[in-house]
């Protein structure tokens, strides 16, 4: 079965629900991921955005098990990955994380970050093959491998995120959850990183699930995108579909929202501003989220929770009115 | 209007010359700002873009004079309607903080005092800076919630920072600035650490409040997209030094500074969707040791012999565009020969 199965990661109906205290004795659900399925091809990337939040961050630590899965189920490769088999399948999934700064431990070398992953699963013989394999890490991330040596506080942002990078390859990976990897970065030092991200797709043919709030970086890496508002997934498909018609109302306004580095077009687009602020997840409307912000809002969206459905081949949509 | 008649009449606005500014650290002299000059005039938005280190952010601090103990103004002038006011003491400063030019930041929750109600914070602004009595204080502060789009203004003035949304307090934040009808707002990364549609509304407040009253605004931001959105003239900053200075579609669309270009190539665009991005190689300068020719010089790919061994001069490119870039010198001159050829 794992040989020939459809998707590399097959996400069905995953939840996370954590326990919030308020006050004494009240204990409140926060359903920070409430049912999200998605499915990843080979070598293919897709796209995960929404605002702060909305669980996109969650989704992908949930889908590595990093927090425990409330309920639903993750299969890679046509395995389902549970808390029993998780550490087998660390090897195939590993994670970039957001900030340069605090993902990587400012007493090891750079050499003893990458190497780490290594020393783990035993990756390597003998000491001078390790010290190999860290050099040729770092030349693959577009590091010198003169800097093995050195900390991480001697790097500047741009050059930390590639170790990140460097160590989530250590262990040859099929797929890297991206957890907003360059919303850190200056836009020039963006490019790179996102280029190296491509480059090491195109050599090495990992999928990615590439996590970020910015639609222009999202929609330039992806193939596919997934837009996320309160927990769940509001539309899915194909990105220049997404991108140039959109078909939810969240996604719309999302995407006439994007500050376009273009005087012709700012001038020229029409923005959708939406009202107000998304709600609490704590306390989440009832029927559709996104209803209270919704300028088609009916009746119906207060009742019941619009479902995905297909409305063009691989293209879902969960809302009433559309 | 034209910048003539401007000339002619009155003074611009604001006129920063030559400012430096530098900050002293135990590794040395850090030079974050390094001669910019630049003139705003009533009621236009001036949008300053650059990357982190560039001094986008300390020119704005020096001009309102809020810069950190080790950081000291070195050289220039600002001339606010012709006055230079880095000559005012600090009490002077005080009561031309706010008045005159006022200052919103990226991050409202370390800007708003977390102890004390958005009312009272709001309150203080108007009556340091106006002589309104107590009703007159509290009528102020509710039109001016109600101004900047914040629903149920009379519950909010009761509430505390951290019960408002970021949005929400972004909002606050404006209001502050506002409520003595500024000359000029300088605005710092104002929707950096808000979400997108927020950022949207937020942005469109500005825009209306700045057709409203009339305001000029000094836009400071690394976002490409909302300079496009917002600003009538644009300077880009690296290492401290204007590299170019125009009008939006002068920048975008005839750009003349190798970096303002490469800037403008590093960002993901829809409509050139999958095609590779250029990105600037190297890493941003280092401001400890800058360079004796052009600080962009080590990461450009045109560099040649002079951008090496010396600084570019501020070049007028054509009425309403200036770069400070040796390639850009040499586009003009080869220009002229082939215009002259021709003839």
């Amino acid at each position: 079965m794992s040989q020939e199965a459809k998707h590399l990661v097959d996400v069905r109906d995953l939840k996370e629900y954590f326990t919030v205290k308020s006050g004494m004795l009240n204990k409140l659900q926060l359903k920070a991921v409430d049912g999200v399925s998605f499915t990843i091809d080979r070598g293919e990337t897709l796209g995960l955005v929404g605002e702060s939040g909305c669980g996109k961050t969650t989704v992908g630590r949930t889908l590595l098990h990093l927090y425990k899965p409330t309920s639903g189920e993750v299969y890679f490769d046509g395995v389902q990955v549970t808390d029993k088999n998780i550490d087998s399948f660390r090897k195939d999934m590993q994670i970039v994380f957001q900030d340069p700064y605090s993902s990587l431990n400012p007493r090891m070398t750079v050499a003893d970050i990458i190497g780490e992953p290594l020393d783990i699963h035993h990756l390597y013989k003998n000491k001078k093959e390790r010290a190999e394999r860290i050099a040729e890490l770092l030349t693959l991330v577009g590091l010198n491998s003169e800097h093995a040596n050195r900390y991480a506080h001697e790097f500047s942002g741009g050059q930390r995120q590639r170790i990140g990078i460097a160590r989530a390859l250590a262990v040859n990976p099929r797929f890297i959850v991206c957890d907003e990897p360059v919303s850190a970065l200056d836009v020039s030092i963006q490019a790179q990183i996102i280029n190296t991200f491509e480059e090491l797709q195109q050599k090495l043919g990992i999928a990615y699930l590439f996590i970020a709030h910015d639609l222009l970086v999202v929609q330039h890496m992806s193939r596919r995108i997934a837009v996320m508002y309160l927990g769940r997934i509001v539309e899915i498909g194909p990105s220049a579909d997404i991108i140039s018609s959109p078909i939810h109302p969240y996604t719309e306004s999302l995407i006439s929202a994007i500050p376009m580095p273009d005087p012709e077009m700012a001038r020229h687009k029409n923005r959708i501003i939406l009202e107000g602020d998304v709600p609490s997840p704590l306390h989440m409307p009832k029927g559709c989220p996104f209803r209270t912000r919704c300028r088609y809002a009916t009746k119906a969206c207060e009742e019941a929770r619009p479902e995905l459905r297909e409305v063009s081949p691989g293209r879902f949509v969960a809302c009433h009115n559309r | 209007m034209s910048t003539e008649s401007n000339s002619q009449k009155n003074v611009p606005l604001l006129q920063v010359k030559n400012l430096h500014t530098s900050f002293y650290t135990d590794a040395g002299e850090v030079k974050a700002v390094n001669g910019i000059s630049y003139n705003l005039d009533a009621g236009k938005v001036l949008g300053i873009v650059g990357e982190s280190g560039s001094g986008k952010s300390v020119s704005a601090y020096s001009l309102m004079q809020i810069l950190t103990d080790t950081g000291r103004v070195t050289e220039g002038e600002v001339l606010f309607k012709g006055e230079n006011i880095l000559k005012y003491n600090s009490k002077q400063m005080q009561s031309f903080r706010g008045s005159r030019i006022s200052m919103i930041f990226q991050d409202p929750m370390t800007c708003l005092n977390p102890v004390f109600s958005v009312g009272s914070q709001l309150r203080e602004a108007i009556r340091i800076h106006t002589d309104r009595n107590r009703e007159e204080t509290q009528a102020r502060a509710l039109e001016m919630l109600q101004l900047v789009g914040v629903n149920e203004p009379e519950k909010r003035l009761k509430q505390y920072p951290h019960e408002l949304s970021g949005g929400m307090r972004q909002r606050v934040m404006i209001a502050m600035a506002l409520a003595c009808e500024p000359d000029i707002l300088i605005a710092d990364e104002p929707t950096t650490a808000l979400d997108v549609t927020i950022q949207a509304q937020i942005l469109e407040l500005m825009q209306s409040l700045q057709k409203k009253l009339g305001m000029a605004i000094i836009m400071i931001t690394h976002d490409l997209g909302v300079i496009a959105d917002m600003c009538d003239e644009i300077i880009v900053m690296y290492a401290g030094k204007v590299c170019e200075r125009g009008t939006a579609d002068e920048i975008f669309y005839n750009p003349r500074h190798e970096y303002t270009k490469g800037l403008i190539r590093s960002i993901p665009r829809i409509t050139e969707q999958h095609e590779k991005l250029v990105p600037i190689a190297g890493s941003p300068v280092d401001l400890l040791n800058l360079p004796k020719g052009c600080a962009f010089a080590s990461r450009c790919d045109h560099a040649m012999k002079i951008c090496l061994t010396q600084q570019p001069e501020e070049v007028q490119v054509n009425d309403s565009h200036i770069a400070a870039c040796w390639n850009n010198v040499r586009q003009m001159m080869e220009e002229e020969n082939r215009g002259g050829a021709s003839k």
